[in-house]
């Protein structure tokens, strides 16, 4: 999808001047978790749907109503489509947002979507009223269905969740945005913000990603990292690259003869 | 059972009653019993039968 360079991002109804969404899975704590969101910049954050500890609440809500960062629950830990219908009609009543990140996986060791699963809690939940948000793979068969399903973005995955191995398949990201006329948000593998400026040069919309900030070293830091890499690459996008050339092409202009 | 748990009732068991005795949070939660979402608004006279599983679900830190 194309966009123009100083557009918001927009999914469904809703805007957003930040291009980075942000994860909370992985944090030590919540303090940890604050500072990142903050250096971060981001204005839609994940979270997951688990059962109520009632000895005490988990503080998370809180902490992103008071931050003004809004939620986008996700399906994770689904494994057919009616698991992840249910949750995320859970999650619509327990978070009164129709947001919901689509998340079927197929088996714990790769995490990858399954196809099937995916574009059939898809359609169920496009025709429930959701604005929804699928975790796909890097397919650009897969995403034209899912977005010919009603989605209002598709989120191809980088590389598997948690592995940090960045873009495995640029091209196929090219083709996804290329065809795609919802928002293109790489979702997963991210490692470090060169990749997440990768994402923003192929033409993606924003960057989805947790792991990469929350279990770096200083994860605040990185946030800011991920910030500017996220915004380089859109600038850059929009900036107009050279064409790639076979031989040198001199920047000074040529000698003076002797 | 809630969560997972053995949960005695006492008294009329409305679903309304049943969380607010376990100390369910009244903002924030989401709640299923036997698979199937039971809205808010309907807590009030949803009522439990024996040996329903109930889930009540929050938002916890997640990617």
């Amino acid at each position: 999808m194309s966009e123009q360079a100083d557009a918001p991002l927009i999914i469904g109804d809703e805007k957003f001047d930040s291009r980075l969404i942000m994860g909370t899975g992985g944090a030590a704590n919540l303090e940890i978790l604050e500072r990142a969101l903050v250096a971060s910049g981001t204005e839609l954050t994940t979270v997951a749907l688990r059962r109520v500890d009632v000895t005490g609440g988990t503080g998370l809500l809180d902490l992103l109503r008071r931050l003004g960062i809004r939620v986008l629950p996700n399906t994770a830990g689904c494994r057919t489509a009616a698991e992840a219908v249910l949750t995320a009609r859970l999650a619509r009543e327990a978070l009164e947002t129709d947001l919901v990140k689509l998340e079927v996986v197929a088996d714990e060791r790769t995490l990858l979507p399954d196809p099937v699963e995916l574009l059939d809690a898809a359609e169920q939940l496009v025709d429930d009223g959701f604005t929804v948000l699928p975790y796909t793979n890097d397919d650009p068969v897969l995403s034209r269905k899912l977005e010919q399903a009603g989605c209002a973005a598709v989120m191809p995955l980088g590389s598997p969740i948690g592995t940090g191995l960045g873009i495995r398949n640029p091209h196929n990201i090219e083709m996804i945005v290329a065809e795609a006329g919802v928002p293109v948000v790489l979702d997963a593998g991210i490692g470090t913000a060169s990749e997440a400026a990768l994402a923003m040069e192929l033409g993606c919309s924003a960057v989805l990603l947790a792991t990469a900030v929350t279990r770096a070293a200083d994860p605040e830091r990185m946030a800011t990292a991920m910030r500017r890499g996220v915004e380089a690459g859109w600038a850059a996008r929009h900036a107009g690259r050279i064409p790639r050339r076979y031989w040198a092409h001199a920047s000074s202009p040529e000698p003076d003869p002797a | 059972m809630l969560n997972g748990a053995n949960h005695e009732i006492e008294g009329e068991p409305v679903l309304a009653r049943v969380l607010a005795d376990a100390g369910v949070p009244e903002r924030g939660v989401a709640v299923a019993v036997d698979g199937a979402v039971v809205p808010r608004a309907s807590w009030g006279e949803h009522r439990i039968s024996e040996g329903a599983r109930v889930e009540v679900l929050t938002a916890v830190q997640g990617g």
